[in-house]
């Protein structure tokens, strides 16, 4: 079987910076997959060009077998793909119900049922409770979660997920955690990008480090947390010696 | 909770029933023209109000250049009724589809800039419209178009003796720009347009194509608009480029709103309901001789109500409400 996402041979300058440089990765259906590295290796544009928020300078990405690459981020939501942002973008005038309906609307034309699967959603992800506050009166936790509603709501087979576990209490993380399990559980694919090693390494069956743009490391986590390459990467090479 | 939601929707279409009522009773106590006149003005313009708020408080696009799309559908009409003897009902519907085309065009590419520059594209867009019709012979210049009188007619929607006509018509439009909105509200369309105002890049990633929103939006409200530009041009029964198509209509379509509630159901007919009589009635009473007095006071209550309340006279009724809801 083919893998759901593969990025093939992807590249993205910005003027003279290269953000990302020969990036091939692929995620299998129903894994969880990391996507790890230090501050600016790329991790957030290789992201946005999975999501289509912009396409690639070079390279193809594909999705379920088609070729994405040039496809704005709406069809590829339409084809599946469900995105959270790092900066959460909640629609704060609107309520938690009203902003999961937006997205419950791919696949559901008729409101009614659109509603219906909005309440599921919230049900699962546990914000039944404050479907009827005001998105800009949640507390960040919830607005995570949140935009991790919204975006399920879309029903994805590929669930990609910014640094959702980031900037949260112990407690609310692995409330958070738990949560992506059941979303995998569920059936979807996740790919997330986190850089706080201890509570993504436990969660994902595999972990793909980038470095400087490029993939330095890829493979089952307690291996990749060994790798003196990736140590070096994130601590420098003083630490990678002793290892 | 869907049961209190399909609730307050049944409870709105109650309230605007019962309320149109009224207003339809109204003429019976009412026999006064010039208090008549007021009252169809503020229909007009809580109508116009409501169809610029599908645009710009729904879907966040500020226009003030909606005067454009009431002018073509003024101008529209009366051409067509004429130089060729077209019924103004046909007149409107044909300016009603123009406005909506022309709306679509100019947001090809203008819903491309964001935030003051697409307000101010607007603005000089239906500037330049202004200017095309205040030099084109054919539609009359600047001199404009006298409507020929032909008898009182509901067929060329035309009445002289009575006003009463021209206001069941506008408590019509009203009724009809508000069911629209109401019915737009719980519509996929209605939750794209509210996706878009608050964010579009995460409306985009939920499968909400951005453009094609906005664009739909455009094309309602110029629309209504036009509709309403058609009624107001039967209602003066004379037209020149300046009192169809002049600035203070893009501003009287926005002020309702804004002052009763942008992007609420009921905003745009509250702030209606406040601001045209008071206009009207500051103008005749304070106004006068050109001192402005008038205005100073319209101009003071725009600012105090900004201050004291920038959601909207409406939030005086909504926010105790969601607060008593929700906590």
């Amino acid at each position: 079987m083919t893998a759901l996402l593969e990025t093939r041979g992807v590249w993205q300058r910005f003027g003279g910076l290269v953000a990302n440089s020969d990036v091939s990765i692929s995620v299998g259906r129903g894994e969880i997959v990391g996507l790890i590295g230090p501050n600016g290796a790329g991790k957030s544009t290789l992201f946005n060009l999975i999501a289509g928020v912009l396409p690639p300078t070079q390279g193809s990405i594909w999705f379920d077998g088609e070729d994405v690459t040039n496809m704005p981020a709406a069809e590829r939501c339409q084809r599946g793909v469900g995105r959270t942002f790092q900066v959460v973008k909640s629609f704060e005038t609107m309520t938690v119900i009203d902003n999961v309906i937006v997205g419950a609307l791919v696949r559901n034309t008729v409101m009614r049922e659109a509603r219906r699967k909005a309440h599921e959603v919230l049900e699962f992800t546990g914000l039944a409770a404050r479907a009827e506050v005001l998105a800009s009166d949640l507390v960040p936790a919830e607005k995570r979660r949140l935009e991790v509603a919204r975006a399920l709501a879309t029903e994805p087979k590929l669930l990609l997920l910014d640094e959702v576990l980031t900037g949260l209490t112990p407690t609310e993380a692995q409330t958070g955690v738990a949560l992506v399990r059941k979303v995998r559980d569920a059936g979807i694919t996740v790919l997330m990008v986190e850089h706080v090693m201890e509570i993504v390494m436990p969660l994902v069956d595999r972990a793909i480090v980038l470095d400087l743009g490029k993939v330095l490391v890829e493979g089952n986590p307690t291996e990749v947390v060994r790798d003196p390459k990736v140590i070096s990467a994130y601590l420098g090479d003083r630490h990678a010696v002793g290892a | 909770m869907d049961k209190t939601f399909a609730a307050r929707r049944r409870r709105d279409l109650i309230i605007a029933a019962v309320l149109a009522a009224l207003a339809a009773l109204a003429p019976l106590l009412i026999k006064d023209v010039y208090v008549q006149n007021i009252l169809i003005l503020t229909l007009m313009y809580a109508a116009l109000s409501q169809s610029w708020n599908i645009l710009s408080g729904y879907c966040g696009q500020i226009s003030l250049g909606h005067a454009l799309y009431f002018g073509i559908g003024a101008y529209t009409t009366e051409l067509l009724f004429t130089k060729f003897g077209v019924l103004p009902w046909f007149g409107m519907l044909a300016g009603g589809v123009i406005a909506a085309v022309i709306a679509m065009g100019l947001g090809y590419p203008f819903f491309r800039l964001r935030g003051h520059y697409f307000v101010i594209a607007t603005i000089v867009i239906a500037e330049i419209g202004l200017l095309l019709f205040q030099n084109w012979e054919w539609a009359g210049a600047a001199m404009g178009i006298t409507i020929p009188v032909r008898g009182d007619s509901w067929l060329k929607f035309q009445f002289m003796r009575s006003k009463l006509p021209y206001f069941y018509f506008a408590l019509a439009l009203c009724s009809l720009a508000w069911f629209v909105t109401w019915w737009l509200e719980d519509s996929k369309w209605g939750f794209w347009w509210r996706a878009v105002k608050d964010n579009p890049e995460a409306a985009e990633s939920l499968g909400v194509v951005v453009f094609n929103s906005k664009m739909g939006a455009a094309a309602v409200s110029a629309f209504l608009v036009a509709v309403g530009g058609a009624f107001y041009a039967q209602f003066l029964a004379y037209i020149d480029p300046e009192s169809v198509m002049g600035f203070q209509f893009s501003l009287l379509m926005a002020l309702p709103a804004v002052l009763g509630g942008i992007g609420t159901l009921w905003g745009p007919v509250l702030g209606a309901a406040i601001l045209i009589p008071m206009t009207e009635l500051t103008r005749s009473y304070i106004g006068g001789s050109g001192r402005g007095v008038d205005l100073i006071v319209y101009g003071a209550l725009i600012v105090l109500i900004s201050l004291a309340l920038p959601q909207g006279l409406v939030s005086l009724f909504s926010r105790t409400k969601a607060k008593g809801a929700t906590r």
